[in-house]
């Protein structure tokens, strides 16, 4: 498959401090990958360097055969970015907003339409994007990000401090755009979210990757407990070992019809990352509203 | 250029709907329309008012215009986002560069027309406002650029709006101020101004101060441009 971000060796520091410690990731044509970290753990510094924002302090950055550490301006016509601070012209309508960059690009009114229609705001078009809601703003950053039809996509947060019902939106519009083949990069805080969409989640802590692979196989590696669940009908919560040796209990509480839920111990990426860093993707404080 | 037309398309749309910016391209103009019609007395120099608030116009608007423009772009990343879709810093600053020179000069000729000029007078009067207007837009661009955020930008642009409009007007009534005023461009653009159609020859000092002037802030703006960048 072939590779469309190639990250080498990466390392970054702001004066003395290294934000980034020698990264190394790759990223296959069409999959979504997921780079989890708290707040302040590099993040958003990481993708400022893959877009060619930042200059890495070392290493090196390859994005669609383009070296991202000396960017070709040709690259910015195959990334679409929907970073939190990318802000909107205010003033100007849902249209106007994605007019300007459909002229810049060449693109007939007629995809202004498609995607406003596609982030359910044609009905709103005429509204300047001021008096638009939080959700509303993060559907027309999406809408502007994909107007040209990108090869890559860059979401920074898209989610953070959405409402459920938009956050559900969202991840089903991600969804629609990986069936269609586009590359998405994508950070986030929200485990679920990582779960639910990526093929690949890198935990990132302090500047360096502190595990990758796929979620349910990460989540499996961790599971040092592997034990079952169980909760009965009559409230009892019980758990036994996920081995043969269950097998007749198990049994018993079936030919009973005594089990409400059953579920197997193995870990999600929050207690993973608890595991390996000993603090949680979300900081308390910060009142993410999770799906 | 294409781009540089987008901008400029942009920004018409974008300060049609902002009063605020909206009011500093007409505010001079319309003042002096009101004031040349409404107030005539004794001893009171032809187009007083007309000359007067023309220097004003030039002082502010180019220059508080084209910092606030610039200064919001790059708080709210708008700018950013207008570099990753292949908009040259040039191509930006053409295109915003270009609507407020425009803006700015319609305003130019109703002073035109307030003084009566015809002919070659006429375009003498615009060319001496052009130049003026270009110094402003060039230090308004050098504040807007250098400013992190927009009130940073206000913060300086007011001060130096107020010495470069106002000062003119001030030095009419103390001589040490006059003094003071000797080296600023908007003093000389007024006695150029002031000066079309009265048969009298502007002096070499006033074009080399407003040349410098203009030279200076060339200067400040590439300084700036490189050391702060667009976004």
């Amino acid at each position: 498959m072939e590779k469309v971000i190639e990250i080498t060796q990466v390392t970054h520091r702001f004066g003395d401090k290294e934000v980034l410690k020698e990264i190394s990731l790759s990223v296959e044509r069409g999959e979504i990958i997921g780079l989890l970290g708290p707040s302040g753990a590099g993040k958003t510094t990481l993708i400022k360097i893959i877009t060619g924002q930042l200059r890495p302090t070392s290493g090196t950055v390859r994005l669609a055969g383009y070296d991202m550490t000396k960017p070709d301006k040709d690259v910015y016509n195959k990334i679409g970015m929907m970073m939190d601070n990318f802000g909107l012209y205010e003033r100007l309508s849902c249209y106007d907003n994605l007019k300007l960059y459909a002229d810049i690009y060449q693109i007939g009114s007629e995809r202004i339409t498609e995607v406003l229609k596609w982030v359910g705001l044609y009905e709103d078009r005429k509204c300047p994007a001021q008096k638009l809601s939080k959700g509303m703003k993060g559907r027309l950053m999406l809408a502007r990000a994909v107007l040209h039809r990108p090869e890559i996509l860059f979401l920074d947060e898209p989610t953070s401090g959405l409402d459920p019902a938009t956050t559900r939106r969202i991840h089903d519009m991600i969804m629609n755009m990986r069936s269609e083949g586009m590359t998405i990069f994508l950070t986030t805080h929200n485990m679920v979210e990582a779960e639910k969409l990526c093929k690949h989640v890198a935990l990132l802590h302090e500047g360096s990757i502190v595990e990758y692979g796929v979620p349910e196989e990460i989540n499996r590696r961790y599971n040092h407990m592997n034990k079952l669940r169980l909760r009965l009908y009559d409230g009892t919560m019980t758990e036994l070992p996920n081995t043969e040796e269950a097998a007749d209990a198990v049994r018993e509480y079936l030919l009973h019809r005594q089990i409400e839920t059953i579920h197997s111990t193995e870990p999600n990426l929050e207690a993973v990352f608890m595991e390996l860093t000993g603090r949680s993707l979300v900081d308390r404080d910060e009142g993410t509203v999770w799906d | 250029m294409k781009n540089s037309i987008i901008i400029f398309k942009k920004q018409i749309k974008d300060t049609g709907k902002n009063v605020a910016l909206l009011i500093q391209f007409i505010m001079f103009p319309l003042m002096a329309v009101i004031m040349e019609n409404a107030i005539q007395l004794d001893n009171m120099p032809e187009h007083f008012f007309a000359g007067l608030f023309a220097v004003m116009h030039i002082g502010m608007a180019p220059l508080n215009v084209t910092t606030a423009i610039i200064s919001e772009e790059k708080e709210k990343n708008t700018l950013r986002m207008l570099l990753f879709a292949n908009i040259k810093p040039t191509e930006y600053l053409i295109g915003i560069g270009g609507y407020v020179f425009s803006a700015c000069m319609v305003g130019t000729v109703i002073f035109d027309i307030l003084f009566g000029h015809r002919g070659k007078e006429f375009i003498i009067f615009l060319l001496i406002m052009a130049a003026g207007i270009l110094v402003s837009m060039l230090l308004g661009a050098v504040i807007g650029i250098w400013s992190k955020s927009q009130i940073a930008a206000t913060t300086i642009s007011t001060p130096v709006m107020m010495v470069f409009a106002f000062l003119p007007m001030i030095a009419m009534f103390n001589d040490t101020i006059a003094k003071v005023a000797d080296i600023a461009y908007s003093q000389h653009i007024q006695i150029l101004l002031n000066s079309v159609g009265t048969g009298t020859t502007p002096e070499p000092k006033n074009l080399i101060v407003i040349a410098v002037s203009m030279a200076i802030a060339a200067g400040g703006f590439i300084f700036a441009y490189r050391k702060c960048g667009l976004a």
